[in-house]
This record gives structure tokens, C-alpha cells and sequence, in this order.
């Protein structure tokens, strides 16, 4: 355990709750406000490239750690540390949120409020990805949804309310659950440091502790530990979302301001897939290992059900809404995949570090093209006054050609066309997962399928056949706009044609995962 | 290892990089797009002839030359990517690039008056690299990214006038149909890369085409009895039919004539669609992988010989009742891709090769000579309008009869007839069935039958397009006159340099010089006419010439004989079969079938899951909350009314008694002053009275 001369995480973690009160004494002068806030985030992402460039990635072990002891009785100890993961997160985060920030340019409501919200959101985002005690963890868990919900509810479009206090709820509902569930377990091994629990679990000791603890003599130790999982098993499945717990999803996505959107899909989507990595996998294995024939359907379904509702859609975000399902049910079909085979079966450790470094590239790159997706959705809207539907446009590339070709760029990455950046993370997945599950594996492809069929009938309709005349007038990208866009364009390609600048990063941590993947 | 194998991958880089440049450059740097396409071309095409020349000069050395790299990590083990340079890679570099050079100074001329010049010239820039790509793949996932890039400018150039809603659609229909095909690939692929453990091809004998990987592979049975090898196979096959128009997938290609003509020849005429045939050339020691000394077919030649096979009869019966110049050639296109497939199927791979590379230039031919026609004849495609343009346009007419005669497999002088003549002997040579031979041979008739019906209508009897287009063009005052016009020679001289290679490519793959075969296949290539003498070949060359005269003559006799007189006059064949002119040509209804089936499926299916999702799911999620919502209501009537109430009326007697005894508590001051005023005088009164008491 190397310590870190400086406490990095907390500095990081602490920088955007400086930045939102710092916002709020900045008062009314909104430009002031945005480049503020813009700065803010700014510096947090240079904190984030600087621990990127200062972590070990030969060892890939956890980093950058603090401990120290704070509610001895609790069990809770301040406990933070990266691992590639964690690092692979705050730096999606850092990315992310400027794109939120410059998307959200337009807002003229509580602007300070507004950006302040933004940061905290981010701070509760580092927070969840750098604890490693329950404790903390669950707090910048649930502290994340109330910006959320602020920002859905106070700026968001005609059915805001409804959709703020769904999403609310809901994830609540999902977070109690999980309490719960960590309560028996606390109850039981007096634990709640993430690590020593995987230790505890890996060794087979946490549940037979469970069961002495909570001796219900109605349940069998199988059953109870079912249950014991099932709580923490919501909570993540809500949050990711999986169908059928996804509901909450498109009206949020859609009734969110779309700046708000870009966090939600591209930063806080990942909170949910991080805990299934960090807390589920190692922790509730073996539950998994006996459910596992129902949760891969549930993930199938996931990829499927939400590609097919995808191209029902009208509106350009609730598209993006469900393509969003859609692509995080590859990584969970992973993560229910590798726990298929454990122990000591080496032939089949290569696939799943191939397809665990495809989870991990896929959350990056969907994180990044989702938010540049949405991205382009709010420079439409601010061009229409708020028009965003698949049938409102048409021709569009006749009047706007490279707002066309980049959004085309966005597009095609996120259906997973090689040399841009979703291919890899998506060959990875399906090269990984094919040997463990290979019914499930094959019928995933169809979402692929699906997926090119709503992206392309995007770019037939709203881009191309003759231009619509009340968008003679229609404003290509401004310059300012090409600057602002291109390093996500450039990042898009730069992940495609070399993806060993992530995957040598992160290898080391996922061979780590997957080796203590034994129980 | 040489400089050309080391710097091999300079061949599709050169035109990416250009197309790279061209899309950063203002529509208006039209001649900086153009030089920088052509120039890269050009330069990749030396490149490709210098490979070509390795190989020649490395005869009987090492057959397979690669060079691979490292290019990412994970767990334990780097996926390399690679590239190779054999007798196959170098014969369809140097295809490509001439084609796509000729093609591409042929563009200068045709996209002369398009807005959109430079943008043109990238994504045909960028084909080039992506094709060129495949070409020189050494790893199947290389090879993959290649093909999926190829697609996309294939989508880009399809629907490259974006404004016609038709264009767009046929775009987003090629894209759609070949995924379909690229699924059953993705699959087959990773699938290929589980049994083997690489998707290199030739690796030191460590890749999945060398023999220790086949040996695993047959080893294994999989679903249905088959070898993995067999299964393998057919998936990466599905996308091979995807691309190369197989049934089928075909449906994509006659749509894809939406794009511009050069594209037609390029993309979707000579290298693009053969891409698929190439593939199955590429993996064919997987296809042909057999478990012991078996010498019947493996089951995935079989299905390959068979879906082309059919292939090539369908597309040429469809193509006998088109009327859209481009449109037959589209399923002359389909139907030739079919034999290429049954080629390999029967044959192996110099046979699929050798038409593939003799129909690429022809068929490039055709293609170009019917874009130099549509552009004479004001944009005019069908040809019920056009008539008569022999006298205008001498050289166009020169060019596309040598490429229809090569189509045709006129004996002896056009490249056509030697390649369709050894895939048909071929399959008359072949143990499982003679049924793909006749299918062969019926298609070669209709073949002749088609492309003599095409020319009469294009290029013979009076121009029918000055009647036609005296209304619809006459705002256009070139056109004006309705008289047609030769193109300019940026355009003609490469049909001129097309029409020579459709002659003379025959000959270097005769039966009595086979060289083209006999490099393939890595053997000294011997000249002696005694070959024609094999048993077999005659009789097959006989009937095979035999039928494309009786294809020529009914040819003639429907369409030559009286020449047509007005656009409106109805096709002799219809005429003569209305109802099966009719099936043909709406293409056998296969597009409405997969209207009315499979797309109405799809989208119903789509709906229902938009509508569980708002009703069940959904609904499941609102039952609850109102299901909490009772609840809560249930207990705020039980607290109000019962709770509340019984404590209320206890409450309530409690606190009228201290209302009264609050009476005394007021807060008034004056009262308590008058009470205490009053207490005061009583106290007074008392003591007073007790005092005196």
C-alpha cells in the first residue's frame, strides 16, 4: 500500500464543492458564473490527467489511499483508493462534465445555481469512485441524487416534475434495498470496508457469518444470502438501469435539460455498472453464480428490449435514452458471463480479461459518445427554440454539412463502427463473452443490428432527403463550437485506432479482478 | 524481409491519409481534392505493382509473407493486427488501384458539375484505403474493421445526393442488409478466435488458417453434426453474401444504383461487392478444411456453391425485365457474383479469382460506358428513351460492346468467356451434383440474352430521347436540343483502357496457358494447347459458346429485328409472357415479401416493446406507487379519524377544563390587578374583621 505524500482523492473530491460555493459568492454576472464553473471543472480535470499520469499502471493495484479511522463503532473508516477502474471513472467524470457545462451554456434561470449543482454532482461523482468504505460510499451515492433531482426538477421540460420525483423514488427504493441489505451484512461481520469484505466473501466466510448473525430459521444460508444479494443486487440494477427496472430512465433522460442529460447518461449511468465491478462481483459471486440464467436473460432483454423501444421513438432523446440502456447491457451480459466459470479454469482467464477490459472500455466510450450525442441534441435545440423530434427536421446537410458530419462521427461510433471508438470495447465484449455464454452472446448481436437501424434512420431523416424550408435559415456550427467539439472527435478516434492508451492503463487492475473472481 | 512486405501497409494508408485531407479542405479546393485522390491512387498503384513484382520475382520461395504488430493489451496476451503479401493480395492490389485510378480520372468528368466535387473525392479516397485494406489483411479482425469501413463509404456514396429521399433510403438499406450478413461474420469471427486462439492468418504457423488451427478445428462438432471449421465457415459466409449480393441479401444492390455511376463501377460493380468472394478466397483453407482424406466438398463449399449458384440464375432472370440501364447491370452484377461464389464452391480459388478479376474490369466497363450514356443523355436511365446513340457516341458504343461481348462470354476473344468457362467446367466436374452446372449454363444464356436486349434498346434503331425529353429537360439549354452528346475524353480514354484489359485478361487464363491459375497456386505455369484436349473442356467450352449464340440470336430476334419505335411501345418479351415479365420485373416481389414479413415484424416488434415499456413495466412501477399511495391514504383516514378522534375527545375534556381555569390566566394586567385589587380589599376586610374579633 503505497501512500500518497498528498491526500489526492479528497483534494479532488473537495475541489467542486469549493468550486459551488465559490459559484454562489460569485452572484448575478452568469458569464462570470459559466467560465467559473467551466475553470472549476477544468481543474478537476487536470487533477484527474495528473493522477492518471502518476499511477502505476505495471502494478494495478489500488492506489493514491487514505485510511483513517472515523466512526470506530460503525466500522466506518475514511477509506479512498484508485484502482484502473476507479481512475477510468474520474477521468470519464472530468470529461463529461464540461461537456455538461458547455451544453448547458444557454440556461438563463438561477444560473449560479445551476453550475453549482453541476459541481456538486461532480464532487458526489469522484466521491462514489474513489470510496472504499460502504459507509462514505453510500453516502456520495445517495448526496448524488439530490442535485439530480434539482437540476431534472428546476430546469427541466413540461413533465419535470413527475419525472424528477420518479427518478427520485425510484433510485431511492433501489438505495434502501441496498441499505439494507449492507445493514445484514454489517450486522453479521461488524464490516464494512469494501476490500476486506471481498476477502471475507472470496473466502467463504461472510455469508455462513450472515447466517449465525440473522438466524432465521426459515431460511436456508442459500436463501438468505439470495436475499441478502437481491437488496444490494436492486439498488445497482436500478441505477445501470436493467430492464425491467429501467423505467425511470427515458423520462428522466428526456424531461433532464439536456446539459443535465449529458451527466446523467455519460457519468452517472457508470455509478451503477462501477458498483456491479467493484461491490457485486466480488462480493456476491456465488449468488450471482445461482441466479445466473435468469440475470443473463435479464441482460439480453436489456440489450434487446431497450434497442427495439429505442427505435420506436420520436424524439431524438428518449432515442438516446434507450440506446443508453442499450449499451450498458453489454457490459452487464459480461459481468453476469464471467462469473459462469470460476476458479480454477485458466483457459478460460483470457476471455475474461478480454471481456472485462471491453466492460470497462465500453463505459468510457459510451460515457463519451453519449454525452458528445447529447451534446449535439442541445446545440439543436438552442438552434430550433427546443425542437428535437426525429420527423420536426429534414435536409439538414444541406444547410449545416458539418454539424452533420460531426454529429454523423458521434453516430456512427456509437453504433460501433471500427476505427472510431465503440468498436473495441465491443469487440472485446463479444469476444469474451462468446466462449462463456454463447446462446446469450449471439442473440446480444441483434442489438447491434437495431442499433444501426435507429442511428441510420436518424441520419435519413433528419439530416438527409429535401431540406425542410423552415430550416433554410439553420446555422452550421460556429467556429467556437467546431473548437469546443473537436476533442471529443478527436478523443473518439484516438480511442479507436489505438486503444492501448486506456487499455494499458487499466489491463493490470481488470487481470486483478478477474483473478480474485474465485470462490 | 523486404522494403514492399515492411511498407506494404503504405498501399491503403496513402489514400485514408488523402481522404483524411479531403475532408478537412473547402468545397471549393476542387482541384486539390482531385489531384490529392488521384495522385495517392496512382502512387498506391506503383506500390501495388512493385508487390506484384516481388511475388512474381519470389516464385517458389515463401508463398505467404507477412508482417505483423502489436496493437493492444490485454490480460497476458497482445492482440496483434497484421498485413501479407501473397499471390492473391497482390493480384487484387493491383485490380484495385488500376480500376480505382482509371475510375477515379473518369470522376473528374462525371461529378465535374457537383457541388459536392470534394467531398466526393474523399469518400472515394477513402473507399480506396478501406478496400485496399482488406486486400492486404493478414488478421481476420483487420480485415473485419476494413470491411465495416468499406460499408460506410459504401452508405456515404450511395447516398451521396443526400437530397433525393430515394438515395437515402437505398443507403440506409445497404448499410442495414450487408450488417445482417456482418452479424453471422462478428459471430463466426470471435467464435473462430475462441477455438484458435487468434485472428491472425498466418502467423509462423501459429495463425488460424495454418494447419495446427484446422487440425483443432475439424476436430470439434458442433451444432447440427457439423465441424467447427463447417460452422465457422458459413457464419463468416453470411457476410460475405451480405456484400456481395448472394440471396438472400441481394436486395441492397439494385438500390444502391441510387449512387453516383463511378460509384456504380467501383463500389458496387468491381471491388466492393467482389470484397465478399475475396473473403471466402481469403479463409478458404477454413472452408475447405477437412477432417481426414474425405474427398467429397466440406459442407460450407456446399452451401457456398449453392447459394451462388441460385444466385446467378436469379439475378439474371430479374435483369432480363429491367428497364433501368443500371438497374441490369445491377443484377448482371448479382448474378456474376453468384458464379464467382459457385467458382469457389467448385472450383477453389483461382477459378472464383479469375472471374472476379476479368468481371472487374469489364463490369467496370459496362458500368462507366452506361454512366458516359446517362451523362449524353441528360440523366436520362431508362432505356425505353434512349435508342440510336451509336451514331451519337462512337467511342461509348465501341467500349460497351466489348464489355457486353465480355459479359457475355463471347468465344475466344473476350476475357468473360475463358473465366465463365472454367467455373462452368468446373462444375461440371464436381461430385456432388451436376445441378449448379446446368443453373451455370442457363444463366449464361440469359446472360447474352440480357446484355444483347440492354444494347439494342441503348445503342440501336432512332433516338427515342429528343420525344422525352423536350418537356422535362428543356429548361437546361445544353440539353435543349434533346440530341445526345459523346462525353469528353477524361471519360472515354479510360473505357478505351477498360476495353483492352476486358480482351486481353482472357488470355493469360486459358486451359492452354493458365498462368493466371497457376500463379495463385504458387506452380510454374506451362503453355500447351494439348490442355484443350483434358477431357471435358471442349464439350463444355462447345455448349457453353453454343448457348451464348442462342442467347445473342434471341437476343436479336426479340429486339433486333424491327427496331423499337417509341418509348411508349411495349417490351417484345412482355408482350409475348405478360404475366412472368411482370414477377420479373418487380424482381420476384422480394423487397414487398420483405416489406409485408420481415420489416412489418420488425417494426410491430418494435412497437410492442415501446409498449411494454410504457404499460407493463411501467405500469408494474405505477401499480406500486399507487398501491403505496392507498396505503398512505388508508393510514393518514385511520390516524384522522380513529386515532385522532379517540385521543381528540380524551383531549377535549381535558382541555375544557383548562379553558376554564385558563379564564384565570388571561394575560391581562388590569385584570389581575382588579383580582388582586379585589383579594386585597378581601384580605383587608378579613384581618380587619378577625382584629376586632
Amino acid at each position: 500500500m503505497s501512500a500518497f505524500p498528498i491526500p489526492m482523492l479528497s483534494i479532488l473530491t473537495a475541489l467542486p464543492v469549493a468550486g459551488s460555493l465559490v459559484l454562489f459568492a460569485l452572484g448575478r454576472n452568469k458569464n462570470l458564473v459559466r467560465w467559473s464553473a467551466l475553470a472549476f471543472s477544468f481543474a478537476a480535470l487536470a487533477l484527474t490527467l495528473f493522477l492518471w499520469f502518476h499511477f502505476d499502471s505495471t502494478s494495478g493495484a489500488l492506489q493514491f489511499q487514505e485510511r483513517h479511522l472515523w466512526v470506530a463503532p460503525l466500522g466506518a473508516e475514511y477509506h479512498v483508493g484508485i484502482d484502473g477502474l476507479g481512475l477510468l471513472m474520474l477521468l470519464l467524470s472530468s470529461i463529461v462534465v464540461p461537456i455538461g457545462m458547455v451544453a448547458s451554456w444557454q440556461i438563463q434561470e438561477r444560473v449560479p445555481l445551476y453550475f453549482s449543482l453541476v459541481l456538486l454532482l461532480q464532487a458526489c461523482l469522484f466521491g462514489t469512485f474513489t470510496a472504499l468504505n460502504f459507509f462514505h460510499w453510500f453516502i456520495f451515492w445517495e448526496l448524488s441524487l439530490i442535485p439530480a433531482f434539482f437540476l431534472i426538477k428546476v430546469w427541466g421540460g413540461p413533465n419535470r416534475t413527475r419525472a424528477a420525483t420518479q427518478f427520485l423514488v425510484y433510485t431511492m427504493v433501489g438505495s434502501v434495498a441496498m441499505l439494507l441489505a449492507f445493514l445484514a451484512i454489517f450486522l453479521a461481520t461488524r464490516q464494512f470496508d469494501f476490500i476486506d469484505l471481498a476477502a471475507l466473501a472470496q473466502s467463504g466466510h461472510l455469508m455462513p457469518a450472515v447466517v449465525d448473525k440473522l438466524a432465521w430459521h426459515r431460511f436456508t444460508p442459500e436463501h438468505l444470502g439470495l436475499i441478502v444479494f437481491a437488496g444490494a443486487f436492486l439498488g445497482f440494477a436500478v441505477k445501470v438501469p436493467l430492464v425491467p427496472f429501467h423505467t425511470w430512465l427515458p423520462s428522466a433522460y428526456s424531461e433532464a435539460p439536456t446539459g443535465t442529460t449529458i451527466l446523467l447518461t455519460g457519468a452517472m449511468s457508470k455509478m451503477g455498472v462501477y458498483g456491479f465491478l467493484r461491490i457485486l462481483l466480488p462480493i456476491f459471486g456465488p449468488q450471482m453464480q445461482v441466479v445466473l440464467t435468469p440475470l443473463l436473460w435479464l441482460a439480453v432483454a436489456t440489450i434487446i428490449l431497450s434497442a427495439y423501444a429505442a427505435l420506436a421513438q420520436k424524439d431524438l432523446k428518449r432515442i438516446f435514452a434507450y440506446s443508453s440502456v442499450n449499451h450498458l447491457g453489454y457490459c452487464l451480459l459480461v459481468i453476469f458471463a464471467v462469473v459462469k466459470f470460476t476458479g480454477g479454469d485458466a483457459a478460460l482467464t483470457a476471455e475474461k480479461y478480454a471481456a472485462m477490459n471491453g466492460v470497462l472500455l465500453q463505459m468510457f466510450n459510451h460515457g463519451l459518445t453519449a454525452a458528445t450525442m447529447f451534446w449535439f441534441v442541445a446545440m439543436l435545440e438552442k438552434r430550433t427554440g427546443g425542437l428535437r423530434g426525429l420527423n420536426d427536421f429534414g435536409g439538414l446537410r444541406k444547410v449545416a454539412p458539418v454539424f452533420t458530419g460531426l454529429m454523423g462521427i458521434a453516430l456512427f461510433s456509437s453504433l460501433g463502427l471500427p476505427g472510431l471508438n465503440g468498436f473495441i470495447g465491443e469487440f472485446l465484449i463479444f469476444k469474451g463473452s462468446f466462449p462463456l455464454v454463447p446462446w446469450a452472446t449471439s442473440l446480444a448481436v441483434i442489438g447491434l443490428l437495431i442499433t444501426a437501424i435507429f442511428v441510420l434512420g436518424i441520419l435519413q431523416k433528419v439530416f438527409s432527403g429535401p431540406l425542410n424550408e423552415k430550416w433554410a435559415s439553420f446555422p452550421d456550427l460556429t467556429m467556437g463550437e467546431r473548437l469546443a467539439l473537436a476533442p471529443a472527435i478527436g478523443l473518439m478516434f484516438a480511442l479507436g485506432l489505438y486503444p492501448q492508451l486506456v487499455l494499458g492503463v487499466i489491463n493490470n487492475s481488470v487481470v486483478q479482478m478477474v483473478q480474485h473472481l474465485r470462490f | 524481409m523486404t522494403w514492399i512486405v515492411q511498407n506494404l501497409w503504405l498501399v491503403p494508408v496513402l489514400p485514408t491519409f488523402a481522404a483524411g485531407i479531403n475532408a478537412l479542405l473547402k468545397q471549393r479546393s476542387r482541384i486539390a481534392a482531385a489531384s490529392l485522390a488521384i495522385g495517392s491512387m496512382a502512387l498506391s498503384f506503383l506500390l501495388s505493382l512493385c508487390a506484384f513484382a516481388h511475388v512474381l520475382g519470389n516464385r517458389g520461395g515463401e508463398v505467404v509473407l507477412t508482417q505483423n504488430v502489436r496493437w493492444f493489451q490485454f490480460g497476458n496476451e497482445w492482440l496483434k493486427l497484421g498485413w501479407m503479401l501473397d499471390p492473391l493480395t497482390a493480384v487484387m492490389l493491383v485490380m484495385v488501384t488500376l480500376v480505382g485510378l482509371l475510375i477515379f480520372i473518369y470522376s473528374v468528368g462525371y461529378m465535374a458539375h457537383d457541388e459536392n466535387f470534394t467531398r466526393f473525392f474523399c469518400f472515394m479516397a477513402l473507399f480506396a484505403g478501406a478496400m485496399l485494406g482488406v486486400v492486404i489483411a493478414n488478421s481476420l479482425l483487420l480485415l473485419f474493421m476494413c470491411w465495416e469501413i468499406v460499408g460506410l463509404t459504401s452508405y456515404l456514396l450511395i447516398g451521396f445526393w443526400y437530397a433525393k429521399p430515394e438515395a437515402a433510403a437505398a443507403a440506409k438499406k445497404a448499410f442495414i442488409v450487408t450488417r445482417i450478413g456482418d452479424l453471422g461474420f462478428l459471430i463466426g469471427m470471435v467464435w473462430l478466435y475462441a477455438q484458435t486462439g487468434t485472428l491472425l492468418l498466418y502467423d509462423g504457423g501459429a495463425g488460424c488458417l495454418e494447419q495446427s488451427s484446422l487440425t483443432h478445428l475439424v476436430a470439434q462438432t458442433t451444432i447440427l453434426g457439423m465441424t467447427a471449421s463447417a460452422a465457422i465457415g458459413i457464419l463468416i459466409f453470411c457476410g460475405a453474401a451480405g456484400k456481395s449480393g448472394q440471396v438472400p441479401l441481394h436486395v441492397w444492390l439494385p438500390d444502391a444504383m441510387e449512387g453516383p455511376t463511378p460509384v456504380s463501377a467501383l463500389i458496387h460493380a468491381a471491388t466492393m461487392v467482389a470484397a465478399g468472394v475475396f473473403l471466402i478466397a481469403r479463409i478458404y483453407p477454413l472452408m475447405g478444411a477437412h477432417a481426414g482424406t474425405l474427398l467429397t466438398p466440406t459442407i460450407a463449399l456446399q452451401v457456398v456453391t449453392w447459394v451462388g449458384a441460385f444466385t446467378a440464375v436469379f439475378g439474371a432472370t430479374i435483369a432480363v425485365a429491367q428497364y433501368d440501364i443500371k438497374r441490369i447491370l445491377a443484377y448482371s452484377t448479382v448474378s456474376q457474383l453468384g458464379y464467382m461464389m459457385m467458382g469457389l464452391g467448385v472450383g477453389g480459388v483461382a477459378v472464383g479469382m479469375f472471374h472476379l478479376i476479368t468481371h472487374a474490369f469489364f463490369k467496370a466497363l459496362l458500368f462507366l460506358g452506361a454512366g458516359s450514356v446517362i451523362h449524353g443523355c441528360s440523366d436520362e436511365q431508362d432505356i425505353r428513351r434512349m435508342g440510336g446513340l451509336r451514331k451519337y457516341m462512337p467511342i461509348t458504343f465501341a467500349a460497351y460492346a466489348v464489355g457486353m461481348l465480355a459479359l457475355c462470354g463471347f468465344p475466344f476473344f473476350f476475357s468473360g468467356f475463358w473465366s465463365k468457362d472454367e467455373i462452368l467446367h468446373a462444375a461440371h466436374n464436381w461430385s456432388i451434383s451436376q445441378a449448379p452446372f446446368y443453373m451455370g449454363a442457363f444463366g449464361a444464356l440469359l446472360t447474352a440474352f440480357y446484355m444483347t436486349r440492354q444494347v439494342y434498346y441503348v445503342f440501336a434503331g432512332n433516338s427515342r430521347l429528343a420525344m422525352a425529353s423536350k418537356d422535362s429537360h428543356s429548361a437546361d439549354a445544353h440539353h435543349a436540343s434533346g440530341i445526345p452528346h459523346e462525353s469528353p475524353a477524361v471519360m472515354t480514354i479510360p473505357l478505351v483502357i477498360l476495353a483492352a484489359f476486358a480482351i486481353l485478361l482472357g488470355f493469360i487464363g486459358t486451359p492452354a496457358w493458365p498462368w493466371f491459375q497457376s500463379f495463385l497456386e504458387d506452380k510454374p505455369a506451362t503453355f500447351s494447347f494439348a490442355a484443350f484436349s483434358t477431357p471435358g473442356i471442349l464439350p463444355v467450352m462447345l455448349s457453353s459458346s453454343l448457348l451464348v449464340f442462342l442467347g445473342l440470336g434471341l437476343g436479336w430476334w426479340f429486339y433486333g429485328r424491327k427496331p423499337i419505335e417509341t418509348a411508349e411501345s411495349p417490351d417484345a418479351l412482355g408482350e409475348l409472357q405478360p404475366s412472368i415479365f411482370t414477377v420479373l420485373g418487380h424482381a420476384y416481389y422480394v423487397d414487398t415479401l420483405y416489406g409485408a414479413t420481415l420489416i412489418r415484424l420488425n417494426n410491430w416488434w418494435s412497437r410492442v416493446c415501446d409498449w411494454l415499456d410504457r404499460w407493463v413495466w411501467n405500469g408494474a412501477v405505477q401499480t406500486v406507487s399507487y398501491f403505496v399511495l392507498g396505503v398512505a391514504w388508508l393510514d393518514d383516514f385511520f390516524d384522522t379519524n380513529i386515532v385522532n378522534n379517540g385521543f381528540d375527545d380524551g383531549c377535549q375534556s381535558v382541555s375544557r377544563g383548562g379553558q376554564i381555569l385558563s379564564l384565570l390566566q388571561g394575560g391581562r394586567i388590569q385584570t389581575y390587578l382588579r383580582i388582586i385589587g379585589c383579594a386585597l380589599i378581601a384580605l383587608v376586610i378579613f384581618l380587619l374583621w378577625g382584629a376586632k374579633a
